[in-house]
């Protein structure tokens, strides 16, 4: 590169860099049971992260505390992007809208919709009374859709749609949003293996090249510790360990975390580590 | 590492038309209908004011509404003026405040069933105008007054038990469905116990009319609807939010609760028509659903407003002449056309949702 740039280009700078996002004390209740207890956590900027942890344990209200759909009754998150750090409370929804972008797990798709229309809804944070729809957005929506690979699909009706391709869609509507961090609760629910890989790969892709900061709820464990560049593990509304998949997935660590026993070898494909569940019961596994 | 902050590079110039022209499409689609549409509720009214059992000359209705005389047809100026051309009139204003109403609500609250006819808003504007008519003697501005109070303190009431639940929008539709029943029985017990006057002047309030088509009836509805339609046009932005669920439509900066208050102006709107021609059965419910059949499967606000208009005029019309010497209200055919249509709408929506 000969242009000289003097943003701040963060990534070069040595040392641990702000988190993109945190989380302190960070209690959240639902219906008046607390599900989210006192919780640390850091989203590391520019990187993936995934939160790991049995069915029940907070994974997803973590992901609606970080994205304002649940308010802590203790705690903060605050978020650094952009240069600016704030409580994500005291933000105007417009505006955190323009830094975090979530997609929940199975969002409602509306009546009729087309692919370019609901990706285009994506860019409602960028309007403004006066200005609606213009040529920045005809290009947010084209680089969207172009990065997921659902330009050919722009005149379909969503509904019509395969499962693996409509997940693409969506994630394209969160594309189109252009915030630096986003938020994906399972986004690989429903989905075959084949698409699984295709969804997580596509994410991964993002966040390489845009820089964008992932942050997903994983059901598995194993493709949990191949994508991730961070893995924080939860256990009833608790924070069990966090860090690199290969420093933190041990034998111990999946026993910790899901009181189950196991053998955990390196992936023969990806290096990563990969988590091989013992038998449960006595018999399985040891027919004679 | 490589990941940076440089903003990413614009789009390929064919990837950004393909995208204009996908979105350019069905919005072409929507401006055909609402146009086709917009001719087919003038037409409407042309039809109710011309035809019928008097018949009026296309020619001879520029100097009616110049007010010119016409000495080959000497009644007819009268007949139009005070009596065809304000039913027909009050009809198509009604009908898009119907539609449109309904059509808000429908989408916002992603349930067919959640129309104000059906949850019970348009109820709430007629008990209130009824029991103001008969226990407070309420006449001109009060009437209306009390039919927009009456609705707005329903759907707060609703609001009030959804809120802050995540399944508010189905609360309010369940909530809503409890209240109409309630409120019609409030209707049927002040006319039990009114005079036979006033329990046929109330009448009008349970079934729809446009009986009491008048001049300053017609201005007050125009004059709301004149005043209300900006505003649904801007709610209308919320409302395509609020399409994508409660924790998207957050998200994207509109957080829910607000798009279920843009509410608010299509409540206004159901009520003010209300208090002009009492409700009329299934319009709300069913210009939706219609509309967005025509518009490519997209609902649309506007659509679905002339549908309503376009409905309202041809039942009245059709409740005037079908049966020789019975004169139906306008409530009575919509509410029987309406009937089966409703039972077609749930029956597609519970497939689609299987789908």
């Amino acid at each position: 590169m000969t242009t000289t740039t003097l943003t701040p280009a963060s990534t070069d700078v040595a040392g641990p860099r702000t988190p993109a996002m945190s989380a302190r004390g960070l209690t959240l209740s639902h219906a008046g049971r607390t599900v989210v207890d006192r919780l640390d956590l850091d989203v590391p900027a520019g990187q993936v992260t995934v939160v790991v942890g049995p069915n029940g344990c907070g994974k997803s209200t973590v992901l609606r505390g970080l994205s304002r759909l649940l308010r802590p009754s203790a705690g903060a998150v605050r978020l650094a992007t952009d240069g600016a750090e704030a409580d994500i409370w005291s933000l105007r929804p417009k505006e955190f809208a323009r830094r975090v972008a979530l997609l929940p797990q199975s969002p409602p798709l509306p009546d009729g919709i087309t692919v370019v229309d609901l990706v285009g809804r994506g860019r409602h944070p960028h309007h403004t009374l006066a200005r609606r729809w213009s040529a920045a957005d005809d290009d947010a929506v084209a680089r969207a859709m172009h990065a997921t690979g659902t330009l050919d699909l722009a005149d379909r009706h969503v509904a019509e749609l395969s499962g693996g391709q409509r997940q693409r869609v969506w994630i394209a509507l969160t594309l189109a949003q252009e915030t630096d961090v986003v938020l994906l609760d399972e986004p690989t629910t429903y989905l075959d293996v084949a698409h699984q890989i295709d969804v997580l790969d596509l994410l991964r892709d993002l966040n390489r090249r845009d820089g964008t900061t992932v942050v997903m709820v994983l059901h598995d464990l194993n493709l949990a510790a191949r994508y991730a560049d961070h893995v924080v593990a939860l256990r009833e509304g608790r924070l069990v360990g966090c860090g690199a998949p290969a420093d933190l997935v041990d034998e111990d660590f999946v026993a910790r975390v899901f009181g189950l026993g196991s053998r955990v070898i390196a992936d023969p494909v990806t290096g990563s580590p990969l988590v091989v569940p013992a038998p449960t019961h006595e018999q399985t596994g040891a027919t004679p | 590492m490589t990941a940076t902050a440089v903003a990413p590079a614009p789009a390929a110039s064919s990837a950004v038309d393909r995208v204009r022209r996908a979105r350019r499409r069905p919005a072409r689609r929507v401006r055909l209908v609402l146009t086709a549409l917009a001719a087919a509720a003038c037409a409407a009214v042309l039809v109710r004011v011309l035809l019928g059992e008097y018949v009026v000359a296309l020619a001879d209705l520029v100097p009616i509404l110049r007010g010119e005389p016409l000495p080959n047809a000497p009644g007819a100026s009268f007949i139009v003026m005070e009596a065809k051309l304000p039913r027909a009139l009050l009809g198509a204003l009604a009908g898009l405040a119907f539609g449109a109403a309904g059509a808000m609500f429908q989408t916002t609250l992603r349930n067919p069933l959640a129309s104000p006819d059906i949850i019970g808003t348009s109820l709430g504007a007629s008990a209130a105008a009824v029991v103001a008519l008969t226990t407070l003697d309420a006449q001109g501005l009060w009437l209306p007054a009390a039919a927009v109070a009456g609705a707005l303190a329903v759907s707060l009431l609703m609001h009030a038990v959804g809120r802050g639940t995540g399944l508010a929008g189905q609360r309010m539709v369940l909530v809503g469905i409890g209240i109409a029943a309630m409120l019609s029985s409030v209707i049927q017990l002040v006319m039990t116990r009114t005079s036979i006057q006033d329990a046929q002047a109330a009448l009008v309030w349970l079934t729809g009319s446009l009986a009491r088509a008048t001049w300053p009836v017609i201005g007050l509805l125009a004059v709301a609807l004149v005043v209300l339609a900006p505003v649904l046009a801007l709610c209308a932005r919320w409302m395509r939010l609020a399409e994508l669920g409660d924790d998207l439509s957050t998200t994207l900066g509109v957080p829910a609760g607000r798009a279920r208050r843009g509410l608010v102006v299509a409540v206004a709107m159901a009520a003010v028509a209300t208090s002009a021609t009492g409700p009329i059965a299934f319009v709300a419910f069913l210009s939706g659903p219609i509309a967005r059949q025509l518009c490519g499967g997209r609902p649309s606000l506007w659509a679905a407003a002339l549908v309503g208009a376009v409905v309202v005029v041809l039942s009245d019309f059709a409740g005037d002449y079908l049966i020789p010497d019975v004169n139906l209200p306008v409530g009575v055919v919509t509410g029987a056309l309406g009937a089966p249509l409703m039972l077609a709408v749930l029956v597609t929506a519970g497939r689609a949702g299987k789908a």
